[in-house]
């Protein structure tokens, strides 16, 4: 910890600036068998406004990685500092979308994005509250939706929800932890737009996790690609040069994208 | 814990020749589904005849009894007055005639006249209660204009004046039942030091039958009550009653509280709800149906022991009205039980109905 001091950095970075830094982090599972290690000496530096994808296989550690980012994962050795403040537990100023939806399922659209607005706006109006939820639900397209129960919408809408739950907490970080996982791919292609259109307004700092190369690339700035565990760490980093705004088609036409989907996909195969 | 709840419901279900129908009020699919009008009629006919034949056995069964009955009156006559008096004894239980009425199970019709004549008591009790209260009234006002207690109706009270005592024991016990338990068993689903604290009460307690949680609520409330007046049958009543059924709710939330998805604990970490919003926004609605299957094996159990509990405390419900038609032992009483028996019966069932409406209305399914 006393090594950390010297890397505290100022409470407001600018863009481009390191905002996240994962020191030396390391997980520990205790097994009847002994410990096991997930992630070791793992060291990784998210800037401002960066939009960061992690690629690896199955259980070599990512979602792990990503929940002690979220803080709802004890730390077992290291540092994960968020614009100089060590993450101690959970917080609105990480907003997390997880894998399935976990929406309520007994309120209402509104009323889920609304539980979020209420906890970090609890000075403003109800209409002030109201109008932030029902702008972030109209981002994402569900404005005609609001009233419906969570339980009655499809998954891809329950999940259009959660991105606008997630952003209407205004977090200083978004953690995607495979948001489009269970969803069919032509569902996950119009999230994946929904979702980059909200960002470039917002430009939120985000980390996603995907086990899908095209989404990876497609949506990064950076592809951090991690070894498999045990005692798992970043194996590669691919800069994805394409412009912002980002449009599929000519992504997926231009001869950059089979470049980086080919230095992905080598990657994964060893 | 969870397995014991589960027994419990298994023991409520009735099994035989009334499930299909049971099933079918109780919103359960049943295994064959009546779709056609063909199937439907034919599920109809087969509950008629299981009823026909339920009746036709009650019928000859104790139209059975009544000659065994019968037999040895006609025998202890013959052997105490010789052929004459046996040959009397059979024409007086011939022409039906009160005074020699062998006792033995009331036949269907039995129960069906005895029925009527309470409806008839019914009837006259509350004319004279009316009548009572019209008399009374302008006393009363006086009485009331005075600040002093008006003059209350303290006749019998009929068969329908014990139902509603009955109902409003049940209600008041399953909502005393309800406030214990729902809040003791967050607290035990929530935390594992508490779990420990309540567990051994719970294994311990549980148990123990109606009689004795009516002794124990009466070693109380009889200390308690020494300078205060109030209705001492009815809240003893209520205790017992509270004491005795709610243990399938405690369980039950606790269980609920503890197993709520952990999705929804995440959302309410990030978002770093406070106590009682996580308590009132997360746990109680995602363990609500958990609570309400606790609820209903509540109501079930609170209407069983009542009747038992009714009966020890006198109590002026169905409880003591069937201990006191026992006790009395006039010819229709044994009629006047088993009558009581029906409405106990149907009571239960329209309770337990009464709660999968609320469960349907208010738990969300996923």
């Amino acid at each position: 910890m006393f090594e950390l001091t010297s890397s505290i950095r100022e409470n407001a970075p600018s863009m481009g600036q390191v905002m996240l830094d994962i020191v030396d982090l390391k997980k520990v599972y205790p097994t009847p068998k002994g410990d096991y290690v997930v992630l070791e000496d793992l060291q990784l530096q998210i800037k401002k406004e960066e939009f960061v994808t992690i690629i690896g296989h199955s259980g070599c550690g990512k979602t792990t990685l990503l929940s002690m980012i979220a803080g709802l994962n004890k730390i077992s050795g290291g540092a994960i500092v968020l614009n100089g403040q060590p993450i101690i537990g959970p917080g609105p100023d990480r907003g997390v979308i997880f894998q399935s939806p976990s929406l309520l399922p007994w309120m209402t659209a509104l009323e889920n994005v609304m539980l979020a607005v209420n906890q970090v706006y609890p000075k403003a109006t109800k209409t002030q509250k109201l109008d932030v939820a029902k702008y972030y639900l109209a981002k994402v397209g569900l404005s005609n939706d609001i009233n419906k129960k969570a339980r009655e919408l499809s998954q891809g809408m329950q999940q259009r929800v959660g991105i606008a739950r997630a952003f209407s907490l205004k977090p200083k970080v978004l953690l995607l932890d495979e948001p489009f996982g269970m969803l069919d791919s032509l569902t996950r292609g119009e999230l994946q737009d929904v979702l980059l259109e909200v960002w470039n307004k917002e430009k939120i700092t985000a980390i996603m996790i995907t086990h899908d190369v095209d989404e990876a690339i497609f949506l990064a700035d950076r592809v951090i690609m991690m070894t498999s565990g045990p005692k798992a760490q970043i194996g590669k980093i691919e800069e994805i040069k394409f412009e912002r705004p980002r449009d599929r088609k000519s992504i997926i036409e231009h001869d950059d994208f089979y470049h980086y989907r080919k230095s992905l996909i080598d990657f994964l195969e060893h | 814990m969870k397995t014991s709840t589960i027994e419990l419901n298994q023991k409520l279900e009735t099994p035989g020749i009334f499930t299909s129908l049971l099933t079918k009020f109780r919103g359960n699919k049943p295994k064959t589904v009546a779709t056609d009008l063909g199937s439907k009629v034919k599920n109809a006919l087969l509950i008629l005849g299981s009823i026909i034949l339920f009746f036709a056995f009650w019928h000859f069964g104790s139209k059975a009894l009544f000659n065994i009955e019968a037999n040895v009156m006609i025998e202890a006559a013959r052997k105490e007055g010789g052929d004459a008096a046996a040959l009397a004894t059979k024409n007086c239980i011939a022409t039906g005639d009160l005074s020699c009425k062998p006792n033995a199970l009331p036949s269907p019709a039995d129960v069906w006249n005895a029925g009527l004549s309470m409806y008839k008591d019914y009837q006259v009790l509350s004319a004279s209660k009316r009548k009572f209260y019209e008399e009374t009234a302008q006393v009363n006002a006086q009485l009331k204009a005075q600040g002093k207690k008006t003059m209350v109706y303290t006749g019998r009270s009929s068969f329908v004046d014990r139902i509603g005592k009955s109902l409003l024991t049940v209600f008041a016990g399953v909502i005393l039942a309800m406030f214990i338990s729902i809040p003791i068993g967050i607290l035990v689903g929530l935390n594992d030091k508490v779990k420990l604290m309540f567990n051994w009460i719970i294994q311990i307690f549980k148990p123990v039958s109606p009689v004795v949680w009516f002794l124990l609520v009466y070693m109380i409330i009889k200390t308690i009550s020494k300078n205060i007046e109030m209705d001492k049958s009815f809240i003893i009543c209520t205790v017992a009653v509270a004491l005795c059924s709610m243990w399938a709710t405690l369980v039950n939330t606790s269980v609920g509280v503890a197993s709520v998805d952990k999705d929804y604990l995440n959302v309410a970490n990030v978002l770093q709800l406070g106590f009682m919003k996580r308590i009132f926004k997360i746990i109680l609605p995602s363990s609500l149906p958990m609570i309400f299957t606790g609820l209903r094996v509540t109501v079930s159990v609170a209407w069983m022991v009542l009747i038992a509990i009714e009966l020890l405390a006198q109590s002026p419900g169905l409880g003591s009205f069937v201990w006191e038609e026992f006790q009395n032992g006039a010819s229709d009483s044994n009629a006047k039980i088993i009558f009581a028996m029906f409405v106990i019966g149907i009571i239960g069932f329209l309770l337990d109905k009464i709660m999968l409406a609320l469960q349907k209305t208010m738990v969300y399914s996923k």
